[in-house]
């Protein structure tokens, strides 16, 4: 549903997420005189060095002074201007949590902070570079958004989504290429997660860059017979809360998987959807409790369980739990 | 702008009057601070009773002057200000700090119309203060932004981050006041975390700096008219204070910095604020009939 045609095709287009967010910043420089882009001494790496040029006057070079650049957006936001902080995530929001706390969303300042080189992928960078933390400190806060798009093309909507939101956003991408399996048409809306293939004996709830591992391991599993839905969700807060309550009830097991920690990310959101409303087996595929390394991406993924395999594993399990009678005390 | 004697002294029987509002909070809810409030009333005073543009009646006005405190725990004198010059009801300060009340302990821009920011961590205002001269100046906005600073938040890299990026881009339309009173928390400042040499400091980052006796109106009123004619620069005022001036057991006690005195200790207080009250009134009164 609403993807690309040959999804599995081994000549799928790649792109890097942070592309998407380059091209949105441009035409959203474009639109909105208000517009701004604060980089910190990484113009190229996020992928704002058009903008830069493009709308020089709109542009800040902040250096390498995260704090200082998440309070500058604060006094811009103040004056009507829409800013978006760019750098790595492991700096913004990992150096500057506190401006952003106080002086962003506190404040509801309309401030949007983009953090690139998210998850694994980062590769060579090492661990210092990768950020596997940055949904849990960005969603524990409050007025805040955390968006966290699954390609290119969602990156891009995800940016003009949250210029059109009033409030501090924070959208997390990548830089590494990864499938472009999403088309303009696929709908995005802060908010809202989108089953993007059905099934009745579990769903795969994933973000970012595990979303079309996600579809691979469902597509796998169907060939031994399963039926998997997949739910594309990029939204960790709001978390869209109706259709992951329909995936529980639905398919009454869940598995979520992203490249962040797994404590506190979008499998500790999904959970405590669940247990407040309909509690069902889940497991969690992200990186467990450890840091990274230096490596190529898809050398950290394997390692660090990331993959198709690990997807699938992780779903038979929670059908297992869910044959077993879940929640139902078993006799000594 | 020239000001005369008798402005001189009005603006000092304001200082003095914020003083005894100040008190009257720190009492009336047992906690908050003391020493810096005391030691900014002459420079609140100067800041909302002549040098600043602004409409208490229309907090919004876009060409006001901005006044960014980044030492939010200071804001018992900042309250004290605005409600003085008419933000709100003057009963209403005895709500500071308290359950349901627009007076956060620490101050919180949505909470009270006239607040241009939330601070309390310390090193956060003045990045705000830079955001919005960078917006003025992108928009041709008149208007300056001026930042009550501490000397204690010079512990906080944040705040050189702030200073370097303003005097590179040669924001002058950005003006901060420094409460140079020489403490902080634990102790003396030089003794904590020594700041000095700090005019060389600001110097070296190609700030214009100012130094004054922060509680002489005058030089107040003299410095802010001297940063708005440097047109190369943003400008650091930095003002000597005394902690906790105008209360004898307070002043110059760094102890005094973030306790509230007793009620008793209160009544000392105010009745030696009272009769430095009575003393510049009376000066009035014989510069009136002169």
């Amino acid at each position: 549903m609403h993807l690309v045609e040959s999804l599995f095709s081994k000549d799928i287009k790649k792109a890097a997420t942070r592309d998407g967010y380059g091209e949105a910043v441009m035409e959203l420089g474009e639109a909105d005189p208000n517009v701004m882009v604060l980089s910190g001494d990484l113009t190229e790496s996020t992928r704002t060095l058009k903008f830069s040029k493009k709308f020089p006057e709109r542009y800040v070079e902040a250096g390498v002074a995260e704090q200082n650049m998440a309070g500058m957006a604060a006094g811009l936001a103040f004056e009507g201007k829409i800013p978006f902080v760019s750098s790595f995530a492991v700096f913004s929001p990992g150096r500057n949590w506190d401006q952003i706390r106080v002086s962003i969303c506190y404040s509801k300042a309309n401030v949007k902070i983009a953090g690139s080189h998210t998850g694994l992928i980062t590769g060579g960078d090492g661990a210092t570079h990768q950020a596997l933390e940055d949904i849990a400190m960005t969603r524990c806060l409050p007025n805040m958004v955390v968006l966290a798009p699954c390609d290119s093309i969602e990156t891009k909507k995800a940016t003009i989504a949250a210029a059109k939101h009033q409030g501090p956003v924070y959208i997390r991408f990548a830089r590494d290429k990864t499938p472009v399996f999403t088309t303009p048409e696929t709908p995005f809306e802060i908010g809202k997660a989108l089953v993007l293939r059905n099934g009745e004996d579990a769903s795969i709830i994933a973000c970012g860059t595990m979303v079309y591992p996600a579809l691979q391991a469902s597509e796998e599993l169907s060939k031994e017979g399963f039926s998997v839905r997949v739910v594309n969700n990029p939204s960790i807060k709001p978390i869209d809360v109706d259709t992951i309550v329909a995936c529980a009830r639905d398919t009454g097991a869940i598995v979520t998987a992203e490249e962040h920690q797994i404590y506190g990310g979008l499998g500790g959101a999904v959970a405590e959807v669940l247990t407040t409303n309909r509690p069902v087996p889940q497991e969690i595929v992200g990186v467990m409790d450890t840091f990274g390394e230096s490596g190529e991406p898809k050398e950290l993924l394997q390692k660090y369980g990331l993959t198709v395999e690990h997807i699938v594993s992780a779903v038979k399990k929670a059908i297992e739990r869910k044959a077993e009678g879940f929640g139902v005390r078993k006799a000594v | 702008m020239a000001i005369s004697d008798l402005e001189v002294l009005e603006l000092e029987a304001i200082a003095n009057t914020l003083r005894q509002d100040i008190i009257r909070m720190l009492v009336s809810v047992g906690s908050g601070h003391a020493g810096g409030p005391l030691g900014m009333a002459e420079v609140f005073a100067a800041l909302y009773f002549h040098v600043m543009k602004h409409d208490p009646k229309n907090p919004f006005w876009d060409e006001r002057d901005r006044l960014i405190l980044s030492n939010g725990h200071i804001c018992a004198v900042r309250y004290a200000a605005m409600a003085r010059s008419g933000y709100f009801p003057v009963e209403e300060l005895l709500t500071y700090r308290k359950i349901n009340s627009r007076l956060q302990g620490h101050p919180h821009n949505l909470s009270l119309p006239g607040l241009e920011n939330t601070g309390g961590p310390l090193g956060q205002g003045l990045s705000q203060a830079v955001g919005r001269c960078i917006a003025g100046r992108l928009d041709g906005k008149k208007y300056r932004v001026f930042c009550g600073m501490s000397d204690g938040e010079h512990n906080e890299g944040q705040t050189w981050e702030a200073l370097m990026f303003a005097g590179n881009r040669k924001l002058r339309n950005l003006t901060t006041l420094m409460d140079r009173n020489n403490i902080q928390i634990d102790g003396h400042t030089e003794d904590i975390f020594p700041l000095e040499p700090l005019k060389e400091k600001y110097d070296a980052i190609k700030w214009h700096v100012i130094e004054i006796d922060g509680h002489n109106v005058r030089q107040i009123i003299e410095a802010c008219d001297e940063a708005k004619a440097i047109y190369e620069k943003p400008t650091a005022i930095i003002c000597h204070t005394i902690p906790g001036k105008g209360v004898d057991y307070m002043e110059n006690n760094y102890e005094w910095h973030g306790k509230a005195p007793t009620k008793e200790q209160g009544d000392i207080a105010l009745e030696q604020l009272k009769a430095e009250g009575e003393r510049i009134q009376k000066e009035i009164g014989g510069l009136s009939k002169a």
